[in-house]
């Protein structure tokens, strides 16, 4: 299914806020099409077992290997998770059609996919990444995935050069749902960072694991280049992305030779483009005798899908909390940016849910947030016990050194109470008037740091912070002490 | 009806030769010289039959792709049975290591 | 004595009854393939020791005191495009010549577990694409009545076996008319139901929104037994009825009493004049049995060729894309895939299938789809809405089957388009996914049968089986007279 290319530039007005990817006066124009397999137990069409890793040919019945005379018949489970993920992503659920497309290939069965085209089951929704870019997600549809091939033969298992082929059609009918975005992407970064989101949400509703890197997501990018300002370009899609980073990579690469032709009045090509992570390239495959015509029409064996409000609607309510709202609660308590490395971090891991535990226990947010940034495994303490230590750490009664080895302990033990741990391990929060003395000597004994750093170096603060940390032994407290040279400056 | 010939071929013929080495090389068929010549006089015979067609008003008209009202037929996400290994294998024309064998996969957009 | 073969109902009821073996009837019709069927070439595959198994088998289960089944003992022939497995199923075609279904279809579980007896898989035109069976890649059949004629098509090989006695009921499949067709030119009853009403799982597709499977059979009675034994709800299908089998043996004897029957006045023109004249006869019967005659108008109906030759080649270009020689079936050895997949459906097709092919695949392609496939899929609609308003007025129609008797081998092979117009009056009714049945009706031209079409509305198949029960008692009742009147 290609992009139909919106001249829309703006298309959401907040995301001109953000930064673009630019190249000799280039901007670049992405649009993602992501194919995701479902976590169902049988395949789209088919009641043969959707799994991976069996002996080739057992997952296979006569939908499967498009015997004559078979018949497909679809999966309920496979509606109900595209329609959770296309309400996740802020769709239209509607009623839709499949249909066929015809084209010859081996590991195509029947020699025709059943896929969706006039009328898909998800249409004009969005996904926003952690900095507030919005994405528009122009539609989402159910299709059946291919068998596998093997290249027997070749160099390094390519098709190129090979002696014959081997297909396996275990994987053949899994349901896919193929998600397109508009082409709204600016940015390398927002590219991979799209990916990265869409995989939290499928992971959080449950439609998929997709694994780029085990094949249940596969990227596609629709690159090209423009003046801005200008109308749309010809693109190239590339395939073969096999991770987040390939996908960046694979971009500016991209855009780069786009440019280039560009510079040189050559036109682009319309093709597709196979990225090689070896030598950090993207190739023209062998071009097809003729352009695709698929033929589409709709598929007689199967009848209209309408799922209707109750269902659609009983889904919605289902639907687990998202990322996006899972980072957003983290910084209403913690006053950091939802797309803050530290909130980011501890989502993504899923342990979200514990700082909101400490907070609810009276501990404190911000602190609780870093710690386990650093310290993963404190998720698994008491929320109560990391309470109690983030208060004392806030009130000043530990420095954040201190309470970092606190909940070391804590970790060991299972958990524990702050204070006893605190006493056992001798730690005395330090008064002001000791650090300040220690910040007087330190000074004194650093007067050429200390000069640069009243000059506004920031960076001399180093050396004397470094100085009455040792003279404390590490028992300062960071802040406090870069607060006392702060004032002092003035 | 009933005298219809193709023995007729219409003024202007409703399909080319060259549409119809394309269509024959989009259904991976194989037609010598004669052979072309010969489809693209019946097939051009058959389409100027069809043009009374062109004529109607279908301005508005809904088309119709299934005599079916159905909607919503679903099934559960239950396993079902496989069918034997062997048995599809022993129908294959080549097979290698339980897989199905073909020759060089070439001129095929991957 | 009446020399007319004896009904499937009374053969199982004889069966069931233990009057009757089941290893003697089937001995009985296998003399008879035996004898004449290398003369007719009905059968593709006669399946002689399997028959004669499952004889033993059904005579086991009732002196068990077990039932075996409605169909129990009765031989049928099935059409060689219903999946059996580990049998062959060839389409009559040489790129599934040996190709054994890992399955069965629906329809044959269904008739097996009814206690019938197969007999043989039957000739067709290749891939169900003709009108007279001679697109075959294993030869033509012959008509039994007149064996330099043709039988009809594609169904011919099940429409002559039971024409010929070698099988008391069979299975075709009708697409354009290819059940209806074939029953009308060899003198048997055929049945093309409600879209949907019979599994399609199992059944090598042609036209995906036009197959039904339906049965020949010599009497009403007998194709309303098989019917129902086939019909009905299968999940496997998504496209079929959601109701269990449909219910014709109760009310097939009530008449036609109050019936309005349709004559379409603007019915497209070409019946030879004894088909004319056999229809007219048929109008008269069914009026002299208290049916009320009423005219309506279709002036859609013309169109219905035009847009089924559109339709139904797109829909078969596409089901027959999978034939490429990787999986199953023939493969012409190659240098590389692409070409394999060429030589491979180049040698395995006949000409019909490839122009059926060619004319498809053109009407869905890009550029060209709106003025081919589009615009045909909305003359459906006018045909549809045409027979809506028929049916407000009539209870059922009434229409020649065939325009003429069975031709000569022959006649029609090298014009295409005069072979399509044999299914001038069927087609409509595939498009609309309406039943319809095609009933002898007496003798036209050359001594050969004619058979008159009853057409009724979607899920009123019992309604046309009333119709054509009259119309079968109003032939029995002449022939009764003429024996005894003479």
């Amino acid at each position: 299914m290609s992009i139909t290319y919106v001249n829309d530039d703006g298309y959401y007005p907040s995301n001109e806020e953000h930064p673009r990817w630019e190249h000799e006066g280039y901007e670049l124009v992405v649009g993602l099409e992501v194919h995701v397999e479902l976590a169902t137990r049988t395949k789209l069409f088919s009641s043969a077992p959707n799994r991976f890793g069996d002996e080739p040919n057992t997952n296979i019945d006569p939908v499967t290997l498009g015997l004559p005379g078979a018949l497909p018949v679809l999966n309920r489970q496979a509606v109900e998770l595209a329609i959770r993920l296309g309400l996740a992503l802020n769709c239209t659920v509607q009623k839709s059609t499949f249909a066929r497309k015809n084209y010859f290939y081996p590991d195509m069965p029947k020699a025709y996919q059943i896929s969706q085209y006039d009328e898909p089951i998800n249409i004009d929704g969005w996904l926003d990444l952690p900095d507030g870019f919005r994405v528009g997600i122009e539609r989402g549809h159910l299709e059946e995935d291919t068998g596998k091939s093997t290249h027997v033969g070749g160099a390094g298992g390519r098709i190129h050069g090979s002696d014959y082929s081997l297909i396996d059609f275990n994987r053949a009918g899994v349901p896919l749902v193929e998600i397109v975005s508009r082409p709204d992407i600016r940015h390398p970064e927002q590219a991979k960072a799209y990916v990265t989101e869409l995989r939290g949400i499928l992971v959080a509703v449950g439609a998929s694991d997709a694994k780029m890197e085990e094949g249940s997501m596969r990227v596609d990018a629709n690159v090209s280049v423009r003046k801005p300002g200008a109308d749309f370009n010809t693109r190239c899609e590339i395939k073969n992305v096999n991770s987040v980073r390939s996908l960046g990579r694979a971009i500016e690469y991209e855009a780069r030779r786009q440019v280039l032709l560009h510079e040189a009045g050559e036109p682009v090509t319309q093709q597709t483009r196979h990225w090689d992570e070896n030598d950090g390239r993207t190739h023209t495959l062998r071009s097809k005798e003729d352009a695709d015509d698929y033929r589409y029409f709709l598929e007689p064996d199967l009848v209209v899908v309408d799922p209707g409000i109750e269902w659609i609607e009983a889904v919605r309510a289902a639907l687990p909390v998202l990322p996006s709202a899972r980072r957003a609660g983290l910084a209403a308590i913690t006053g950091l940016a939802a797309n803050s490395e530290a909130i980011m971090v501890v989502t993504d891991r899923g342990h979200d849910s514990f700082v909101v535990d400490v907070a609810k226990h009276g501990g404190d947010a911000s602190i609780t947030l870093k710690h386990l940034q650093q310290l993963p495994e404190a998720a698994g303490v008491p929320a109560e016990d990391v309470a109690k230590l983030t208060t004392m750490e806030a009130s000043g009664g530990l420095t954040a050194t201190q309470a970092k080895q606190v909940l070391a302990d804590m970790v060991d033990a299972g958990g524990g109470d702050a204070e006893a741990i605190a006493t056992d391990k001798g730690f005395e929060a330090m008064g002001n008037t000791e650090l300040e003395s220690m910040v007087d000597a330190a000074i004194a004994a650093q007067p050429d740091a200390w000069e640069k750093f009243c000059a506004g170096e920031g960076k001399a603060m180093g050396a004397l912070v470094g100085a009455i940390m040792k003279a404390s032994k590490g028992q300062a407290d960071g802040k406090a002490v870069t607060a006392l040279l702060n004032a002092k400056k003035s | 009806m009933g005298g219809d010939s193709l023995r007729r071929v219409p003024d202007v013929p409703k399909i080319s030769a060259a549409d119809v080495s394309k269509v024959a090389t989009l259904a991976r068929l194989c037609l010598t010289d004669d052979e072309l010549t010969t489809a693209t006089a019946e097939l051009s015979a058959m389409l100027d039959h069809f043009a009374d067609i062109d004529a109607l008003d279908l301005d508005g008209v809904e088309p119709m792709m299934q005599p079916t009202p159905l909607a919503n037929v679903m099934r559960e996400d239950v396993e079902g049975e496989t069918l034997d290994r062997d048995e599809v294998l022993g129908q294959a024309p080549l097979v290698e290591d339980g897989r199905f064998r073909v020759p060089p996969i070439l001129g095929i957009q991957e | 004595m009446s020399d007319q073969p004896t009904t499937a109902v009374d053969l199982a009821r004889n069966v069931r009854d233990g009057v009757a073996k089941a290893v003697d009837i089937v001995d009985g019709y296998l003399a008879r393939i035996d004898e004449r069927d290398d003369e007719i070439n009905a059968f593709n595959l006669v399946l002689a020791d399997q028959a004669r198994e499952r004889a033993a088998e059904i005579d086991e289960m009732v002196s068990l005191g077990r039932d075996p089944g409605p169909l129990a003992g009765v031989p049928v022939g099935l059409k060689d495009n219903l999946c059996t497995r580990g049998i062959p199923t060839t389409c009559s075609s040489k790129i599934l010549a040996d190709w054994k279904p890992p399955y069965d279809a629906t329809v044959v579980t269904r008739l097996r577990d009814a206690g019938a007896i197969f007999v043989g898989k039957t000739n067709l035109d290749e891939f169900a694409m003709g009108s007279s069976t001679e697109n075959s890649a294993f030869g033509p059949t012959k008509n039994p009545l007149d064996t330099t004629r043709v039988p009809g098509g594609s169904s011919g090989g099940s429409a002559a076996a039971v024409a010929a006695n070698f099988a008391a009921v069979s299975f075709g499949s009708d697409t354009g008319g290819s059940i209806r067709q074939p029953a009308a030119l060899c003198g048997v009853v055929g049945v093309k139901p409600t879209y949907g009403a019979v599994s399609r799982l199992g059944l090598i597709a042609f036209g995906s929104s036009l197959d039904q499977v339906g049965p020949f059979a010599h009497t009403v009675r007998d194709a309303a037994v098989a019917l129902e034994t086939i019909s009905g709800h299968d999940p496997g299908d998504s496209t079929s009825i959601q109701q269990g089998p449909l219910d014709l043996s109760p009310t097939l004897d009530l008449g036609v009493a109050g019936l309005r029957v349709g004559r379409i006045t603007d019915l497209p023109k070409g019946a030879s004049p004894d088909v004319e004249e056999r229809l007219e006869a048929a109008f008269d019967a069914l009026r002299e049995a208290g049916a009320e005659i009423v005219d309506v108008e279709m002036p859609a109906f013309n169109y219905g060729l035009t847009a089924y030759y559109l339709i139904a080649p797109a829909e078969a270009s596409s089901n027959l894309a999978r034939f490429d020689g990787v999986r199953f079936g023939m493969r012409t050895p190659a240098p590389d895939t692409n070409s394999m997949y060429t030589a491979t459906r180049t040698d395995g097709f006949g000409t019909e299938v490839k122009r059926r092919i060619m004319l498809g695949t053109y009407a869905l392609s890009a550029g060209y789809y709106d003025a081919y496939y589009g615009r045909a899929q909305k003359v459906r609609r006018l045909i549809a809405n045409d027979f809506a308003a028929a049916y407000a007025k009539a209870d059922v129609l009434l229409t020649p089957a065939s325009p003429t008797v069975a031709f000569k081998l022959g006649d029609k092979a090298s014009d295409p388009l005069a072979m399509y117009l044999c299914d001038t009056y069927t087609i409509p009714s595939n498009l609309t996914g309406d039943p319809g049945m095609s009933v002898p009706f007496g003798i036209g031209e050359h001594g050969l049968p004619v058979g008159v079409q009853i057409l009724a509305p979607a899920l009123k198949d019992d309604v046309m089986f009333r119709a054509a029960a009259t119309l079968e008692r109003h032939m029995q009742n002449h022939q009764d007279q003429n024996v005894s009147g003479s």
